[in-house]
């Protein structure tokens, strides 16, 4: 039997944290969560923009009831926990439902302060909360009443905006005599009161509310001052506190809010808590930043590794008013020891300031440009040295394109603290430092020990002008020269040479001949041995699919929940009834989505792999195709309408494009090979970033070669301009034979053609016309061994299935 | 103490259904097993659910004494569950044995994982 888990409390950092331990031990608990609200799980953070109208509630909703459902969740929402049985390990629900625990979590949150004056349980008085406030305000908002904000903290100004946005004429009361005290110093909160005073709200500081009038409804708000402001709305903002009157009547120790340790535990082993509801080391919390962190050590202590820890950090505030830009991070009032950098424009609405002590940073405050707000929160979160960086503090670092581009920046003057990889919280020095002190001198190995870019990847460029930068004249982009992994001596280069040299033509023949000093080689250097091998002896060679990357094996791509996706071709981008009705009817049949993709296809994602053979058993009764989407070989060919159809068509592109999509379909290529044609050069097949791309003009067609837009952007280098289809086609197969025999497995079209240069690629193919026509002609002698459906192939063999049936044991042996 | 006697050993097959060096998934009332063979013929079962997230390790290419899982190249040993430095994590393994041909794998009074992160729980 599975430990029961339950949650109190259905909010953000509660289910981040079961979303956490679902990343990292799915199915270990049977998770059930109570919730107070009666929706799933909500971005709280977004109500200001509900309010506001820039956002509707649904699209606030992070988690739907599906979503619990898929996980085996079970979701009580409208169910407040009232009472927990310590002794007996049950949770009693205010409609006297009870339910066992073996671990609790408590997430409760926080509410909003009151403060004790006469009159706040009038009608049309309300706090900032949940989205049942914000209905409750909508439904009072109309343009032209009179609403009051009491409080101008974060809240509060967030509200006042929501509201005057509505078109309220709205007040704000603070007590104290400048805006967002907390997060603000005197100058930031002038030009902050400035800012809002121009967007129309009224602003009123050193004032202080002694009580609400009205009888039943609220009429109006009196100050101490004497002065009496109508009103038709009051929102209560002053401030929140930890809502633990469940945990305190259970008798766990709480002070301001339940007590923590580092591991997240109360003072009872079976109950853990988060989010505001918690006081750790005495802090309090507000904000989601360190509530996620809190998630993630919760997650791992539920996941039975205890040894994850939960330690404060700086925290750092933004306020979220369209067209303010606003940033206060860490000790930003500075004071004794102190040292500040100042810069103001007060034209321009600028402030910056910069809270230095004993050569760190400590604090930041930016107002009106707030572009370096992630550099400066790393430097204060780690605690850097800044002595150096001081003369260009406060004009912040040069920002280095994501793509390494904008070389005239170097990586030299980014700071050791600085993110590179936000996926994985990845920094420069930690990639220097494991560059130096491990050795690495290639892309992959920096992937393989930092995980930098080796998630969305990217963040490449700027990883290889960190390997370059760190090694100097060490650093060979490409670095082919080199082994092609630790199984084996021979380069890339020298690998591909003895195949053909010994005319190698299978696996194990080949790790035997070149002495592999592994059995089986790894996954580096199996799917390239193989690829080389395939792609030197066509017809010939021993594909062995054990040696092909997962997708390449299984024919589809496996998705992040372990399914798969089937995408059939559509030649040249163009479909007909038929093949809609087919992919429509298996869409109905495995209750799933059709996606369009990127690629100009139909993708039916979300099959399971045992059903795999059977959805393409009924695609290939119908003729169709595998789109090879998941391989490394020649994609889609993206077309446009073209001559026949648009009126700018000079082209028959959509005629070209399926033509071209017919011939060249099934190779296999280094890396991915994608096509487009458009009829003339608006280009909307965007065929100048593809690995080949064709363009209609008057004259013919121009033909461009090299370009990407994955990871990083290249645009297409100009091959040449041909008057007729066939020697476009002809041209194609030449520079697709050239990039496959001199390609390194792995290296785009684009990168190749970066490394051996376009000159050499032109004189391959245009200035040796028999060149071309001989790598044309090898080409097509390749594809016919290389035209098979996978599918197909597979359905047409009796060998018995191990890929694709799993294996149901047979339980008391 | 008898490490295997309250293990309950399920038949998950022939020995040719799992192709080598390579790997199958095995669904059992106690969850899914990656059922692994290497090229030299040695039997491995795994939880089929990487360290990392939950990958399915079944699907993952094997090589020598190890698996890499398909989802984002997480690399574990076959022998021990853990991930190959410099990556960290482990996931379970039961004990299996073969017998006229077939492939035992024993579930349930398994002792968790031996790697640094449950020692320290
Ligand atoms: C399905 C699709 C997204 C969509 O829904 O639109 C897609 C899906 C994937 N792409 Fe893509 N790409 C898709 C169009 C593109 C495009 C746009 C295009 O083709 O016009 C690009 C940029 C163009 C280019 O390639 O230059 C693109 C650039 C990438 C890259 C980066 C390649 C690079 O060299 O920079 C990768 C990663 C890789 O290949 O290593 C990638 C990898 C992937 C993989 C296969 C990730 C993986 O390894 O599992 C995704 C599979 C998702 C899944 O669950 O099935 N996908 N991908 C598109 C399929 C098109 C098709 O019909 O075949
Ligand atoms: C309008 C607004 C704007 C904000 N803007 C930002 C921002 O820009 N940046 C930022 O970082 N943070 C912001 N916050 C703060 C952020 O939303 C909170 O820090 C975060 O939601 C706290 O998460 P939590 O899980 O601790 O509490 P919550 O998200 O409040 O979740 C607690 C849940 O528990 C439920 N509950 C309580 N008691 C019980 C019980 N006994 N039984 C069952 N259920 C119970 C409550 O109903 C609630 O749904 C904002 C908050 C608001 C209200
Ligand atoms: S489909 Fe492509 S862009 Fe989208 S998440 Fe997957 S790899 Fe990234
Ligand atoms: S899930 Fe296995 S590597 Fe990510």
């Amino acid at each position: 039997m599975k430990e029961k888990l339950i949650l109190v409390g259905n909010g953000m950092a509660g289910i981040r944290a079961v979303e956490e331990l679902l990343a990292i031990a799915p199915g270990q608990y049977d998770i059930t969560v109570f919730g107070e609200e009666p929706h799933g799980n909500y971005n709280r953070i977004l109500l200001s923009h509900v309010l506001s109208g820039e956002k509707s509630f649904a699209e606030t909703l992070l988690n739907q009831r599906d979503w619990y459902a898929g996980h085996g969740i079970r979701l009580e929402t409208g169910k407040k926990i009232v009472a927990i049985n310590r002794s007996r390990r049950q949770v009693i629900a205010a409609d006297g439902s009870i339910a066992d625990y073996d671990r609790l979590i408590l997430a409760t949150g926080a509410r909003p302060i009151l403060p004790s004056v006469p009159g706040t349980h009038l009608d049309g008085v309300l706090t900032f909360r949940n989205i049942a406030e914000v209905e409750a305000m909508l439904a009072r908002a109309q343009s032209g009443r009179k609403a009051v904000v009491i409080g101008g903290g974060l809240l509060g100004l967030e509200a006042a905006w929501g509201l005057r946005h509505r078109g309220m004429d709205v007040t704000v009361i603070h007590l104290m005599d400048r805006l967002m005290e907390r997060q603000l110093d005197a100058p930031a909160a002038a030009l902050l009161r400035r800012s809002l005073e121009e967007r129309g709200l009224s602003v009123e500081t050193s004032a202080e509310c002694q009580a609400l009038t009205g009888t039943q409804q609220v009429e109006a708000v009196r100050l101490r001052d004497g002065r009496t402001l109508p009103a038709d709305l009051v929102v209560m903002a002053i401030g929140i506190r930890p809502e633990i009157e469940l945990a305190r009547q259970t008798g766990i120790a709480c002070r301001r809010g339940i007590l923590v340790n580092d591991a997240l535990q109360t003072d009872d082993p079976h109950i853990m808590a988060l989010g505001e509801c918690v006081e750790h080391n005495g802090q309090l919390y507000g904000l989601v930043a360190p509530l996620f962190k809190q998630a993630k050590v919760l997650a791992q202590q539920l996941a039975g590794r205890g040894c994850a820890r939960y330690e404060d950090q700086a925290q750092a505030t933004k306020l979220k008013i369209t067209g303010i830009d606003l940033y206060s991070a860490g000790q930003f009032e500075g004071g004794q020891d102190c040292e500040e950098l100042v810069m103001e424009d007060p034209g321009l609405g600028v402030y910056k300031k910069l809270v230095m002590k004993e050569g760190k940073l400590v604090g930041a405050l930016l107002y009106g440009d707030t572009a370096n707000e992630g550099w400066y929160y790393d430097l204060i979160r780690n605690a850097s040295d800044i002595t150096e960086l001081r003369p260009n503090l406060l004009n912040g670092h040069g920002n280095i394109g994501d793509a390494g581009h904008g070389a005239h920046v170097t990586v030299a003057n980014m700071p050791d603290d600085t993110e590179v990889c936000g996926c994985n919280g990845i920094t420069k020095g930690m990639i220097v430092q494991a560059i130096t002190g491990k050795g690495l001198f290639t892309l992959d190995e920096v992937r393989a020990h930092t995980k930098a870019s080796a998630s969305c990847g990217s963040c490449t460029g700027k990883v290889e002008q960190i390997l370059a930068f760190t090694l100097g004249g060490d650093y060979n982009p490409t670095a082919r020269e080199k082994p092609v992994c630790e199984c084996t001596s021979l380069s890339h280069a020298q690998l591909r040479k003895a195949i053909a040299d010994g005319h190698l033509t299978s696996l194990q023949e080949s790790m035997r001949a070149l002495e592999w000093k592994t059995p089986d080689g790894c996954p580096k250097c199996r799917p390239a041995l193989n690829y080389y091998l395939i792609s030197t002896w066509p017809g010939e060679a021993k594909d062995d699919p054990l040696a092909r990357a997962h997708n390449e094996r299984v024919h589809a791509n496996i998705q992040a929940d372990g399914t798969y996706s089937v995408v059939p071709r559509t030649w040249g981008g163009l479909t007909n009834a038929a093949e809609l009705r087919v992919i429509a009817d298996l869409a109905e049949q495995y209750n799933v989505p059709v996606k369009l993709t990127g690629g100009q296809r139909l993708a039916i994602p979300f099959i399971k792999k045992e059903d795999l053979p059977k959805v393409w058993g009924t695609l290939n009764e119908h003729g169709m195709l595998s789109g090879f989407a998941y391989g490394k070989a020649v994609r889609s060919v993206k077309s446009c309408v073209g001559k026949g159809l648009c009126r700018f068509g000079t082209q028959d592109s959509l005629g070209l494009g399926i033509k071209v999509e017919k011939l060249f379909w099934g190779a296999w290529t280094p890396h991915k090979f994608k096509m487009g044609v458009s009829g003339c050069p608006r280009n909307c097949a965007e065929a100048t970033i593809k690995d080949f791309g064709i363009v209609g003009v008057d004259s013919g067609w121009e033909l461009h070669v090299g370009g990407t837009c994955g990871v990083r952007v290249r645009a297409t280098d100009l091959l040449c301009k041909v008057a007729s289809d066939e020697e476009a086609i002809e041209h194609a197969a030449a520079f697709l034979q050239l990039y496959r025999l001199e390609g390194w497995y792995m290296e785009r079209s684009s990168a190749w053609i970066e490394r051996v240069g376009m000159p050499y690629v032109k004189q391959r193919i245009l200035e040796d016309e028999a060149g071309r026509k001989a790598l044309a002609e090898a080409f097509w002698e390749a594809q016919a061994h290389a035209q098979t459906d996978p599918w197909q192939a597979r359905a047409e063999s009796d060998a018995p299935d191990y890929e694709y049936a799993v294996i149901e044991a047979l339980e008391a042996a | 103490m008898n490490f295997f006697k309250d293990i309950a050993w399920v038949d998950a097959g022939p020995i040719e259904a799992i192709p080598a060096p390579g790997a199958r998934q095995l669904r059992t009332s106690e969850g899914n097993i990656a059922l692994v063979k290497t090229s030299s013929g040695d039997f491995h079962a795994l939880q089929d659910a990487c360290p990392h997230r939950g990958g399915p390790l079944s699907q993952g290419m094997v090589y020598g004494e190890r698996l890499q899982c398909p989802m984002h190249g997480l690399n574990i040993d076959l022998h021990s569950g853990e991930a190959v430095a410099p990556d960290q994590g482990c996931t379970r393994t039961y004990p299996v044995r073969v017998e006229k041909g077939r492939v035992f794998v024993g579930l349930s009074a398994i002792a968790e994982c031996g790697c640094a992160c449950a020692a320290a729980a």
